[in-house]
């Protein structure tokens, strides 16, 4: 039992990770229509920028500052020079354009920083907990707190201000928000910016969370997500939140009880089909 | 020079079995290399395991091809573009990870020891197995000319321009989407075949998931829906890595960072509509005419 708790709050510390990746490519999806596979990209350089301002002043409050605003700035250029003056296309024509930028980003990273596994020695600065014999580690406690409080400032942003309500808008009819006096093409930037910069932080989290950062960490998480907002319900931000918080359960439960033959990675893919087939419209999307 | 050509010949045959599904019937599929991965899988376990030849074993391989194509176009059919590009990701990792953990496939170890292709009793090897694959391929794409120039066609071009207009003229999108796919995965098939056959040795991770990205990337570059443009793009994008070999390390940043800007600057491909090369060509043919 205590080890199923333990495996139970592993889980939910990798889907809140997941979370975190997934929560970009919703919102990017959600406004522009693009299967943006180059966030994983725009998360690998987020873990790098990260790495190297903590081993340089030794301060992680600053890595996680310096990485989120490097990961905005790499999101606006990706948006600007590639995204936009594609929208007009078939969609997959973006989507090979972003996978191009995710391998010739990740070939950047292994020029740079060498293709071996780097480790990611930080202590994040939250307290251990023992409740009952189970215990949480600073580790754990922190990605829950970080995820937590990201999600609830998102939540504020997009429900409560004025700025959440340009975005909804521009998500759901491109052109009439235009038509009503807003400047989509800011709203569709400012939402890269908070695309990636929370990209970065899960890139910080993940590379503390397993100790380590290298040039092909993103190859994975970037497909994997793409199955994750489908299964949420394809820009669908709470859809695909719960999507990755069960997908993360789902994986450390059946991985560690159940031995089943699959590489843990074509799970996504298996739940995502059964979800087309099942509900196409994902487990929180609308039907249109 | 010979294996380069020989191995664009026969990308350039998957390529072509792409283009039928995406290019005419405009349905974009980012898993071609598990449909090419099944029919090497199937001609590699029908020569080794059965004794099969080549030749016994091709019509085998591209019904069990087209059959798969039909089974997994099945789902692909209900969920359009953005939902298809992502279910044939999903299928390309499904189909690898079979691949590599169920047994019977060889697992991690893949497939070895395949015979090469005998012609009445000489094994085709270096130059005779190339021209044999420049055969293949030339058949192929007469078949896709002959697709191009029939009625099927049309109504693939219909569904692709416009799927509701389409169907309100009696054209059924399904029946017609199922048949691209079927085709392109028998295509596929083939090319799969010849690939085991050359290769003698094959195992999961020639059917990743980038491979199909590659020959999606082919497809585009040459331009989507026309004739020449598959072989043209393979030709390019398989060129390519060789020129750049001096150039060790930079040599796959390269090579993304030109496919980069060859689909922000000309996304409709070297032939496609409304291309550099139409625009510059074009004008030069309808003078002669």
């Amino acid at each position: 039992m205590q080890g199923l708790i333990e495996q139970l709050l592993n889980g939910i510390a990798m889907g809140s990770i997941y979370a975190l990746v997934t929560l970009g490519l919703a919102l990017v999806y959600g406004i522009m229509r693009i299967l943006h596979v180059a966030h994983a990209a725009v998360y690998t350089v987020g873990a790098y920028a990260g790495l190297y301002i903590f081993h340089g002043t030794g301060n992680l409050f600053l890595a996680f500052i310096g990485a989120m605003v490097l990961c905005a700035i790499m999101g606006i250029i990706i948006e600007r020079f590639l995204y936009y003056p594609l929208m007009k296309y078939p969609p997959f024509v973006p989507l090979i354009g972003s996978i191009a930028v995710l391998l010739a980003i990740e070939e950047v990273c292994r020029l740079v920083a060498g293709p071996y596994i780097i480790t990611f020695p930080a202590k994040l600065p939250f307290p251990e907990a023992h409740i009952g014999g189970i215990f949480i580690s600073s580790t754990l406690m922190a990605v829950y707190c970080i995820t937590a409080s990201v999600f609830f400032i998102l939540w504020y942003i997009t429900t409560k201000t004025s700025l959440g309500l340009a975005m909804r808008a521009t998500s759901q009819d491109i052109s009439m928000a235009s038509a009503t006096g807003i400047n989509s093409h800011m709203i569709v930037s400012i939402t890269f910016i908070i695309g990636s910069a929370i990209a970065a932080i899960a890139g910080i989290l993940v590379g503390i969370y397993y100790n380590q950062v290298y040039p092909t960490m993103g190859t994975v998480p970037a497909y994997k997500t793409l199955a994750l907002i489908v299964v949420g319900g394809l820009g669908s931000v709470p859809g695909a939140v719960v999507a990755s918080l069960l997908l993360g359960i789902g994986e450390t439960i059946l991985i560690g009880y159940a031995n089943i033959p699959l590489p843990r990675d074509a799970l996504a893919f298996i739940a995502m089909i059964g979800v087309l087939m099942w509900r196409s419209e994902g487990i929180m999307g609308s039907s249109r | 020079m010979i294996t380069i050509g020989t191995l664009i010949a026969i990308q350039a045959i998957a390529v072509c079995g792409l283009n039928v599904i995406v290019g005419y019937a405009g349905q974009i599929s980012l898993g071609h290399a598990a449909f090419f991965g099944i029919g090497a899988y199937t001609a590699a376990l029908f020569a080794t395991k059965a004794g099969l030849s080549f030749w016994a074993s091709l019509p085998i391989v591209i019904a069990i091809s087209a059959l798969i194509g039909l089974l997994l176009g099945l789902p692909s059919i209900r969920v359009r573009e953005d939902f298809l590009a992502i279910t044939t990701i999903g299928i390309n990792f499904i189909v690898e990870a079979i691949f590599r953990y169920v047994p019977f496939f060889g697992g991690a170890l893949g497939i070895g020891g395949i015979p090469k292709i005998a012609f009445y009793g000489v094994r085709l090897k270096g130059i005779s197995f190339f021209i044999l694959c420049l055969v293949f391929l030339f058949l192929v794409i007469g078949l896709c000319y002959w697709l191009k120039k029939s009625w099927a066609s049309l109504a693939c071009y219909a569904i692709r321009e416009e799927e509701q207009a389409a169907s309100t003229l009696g054209i059924s999108p399904v029946k017609f989407k199922l048949l691209a796919f079927v085709i392109g995965t028998a295509i596929a098939g083939i090319g799969g075949s010849l690939y085991a056959h050359y290769m003698q040795f094959i195992s999961a991770g020639d059917f990743s998931f980038p491979i199909s990205v590659g020959f999606l990337s082919m497809l585009v570059l040459g331009g989507m829906g026309t004739l020449w443009g598959p072989v043209l793009g393979t030709l390019i994008l398989g060129i390519l890595p060789e020129i750049f070999r001096p150039l060790v390390d930079y040599r796959i940043l390269l090579y993304t960072i030109l496919l980069l800007i060859m689909i922000r600057f000309q996304p409709g491909g070297l032939l496609g509509e409304g291309s550099a090369m139409r625009r510059i060509f074009e004008p030069l043919l309808r003078v002669k005419r």
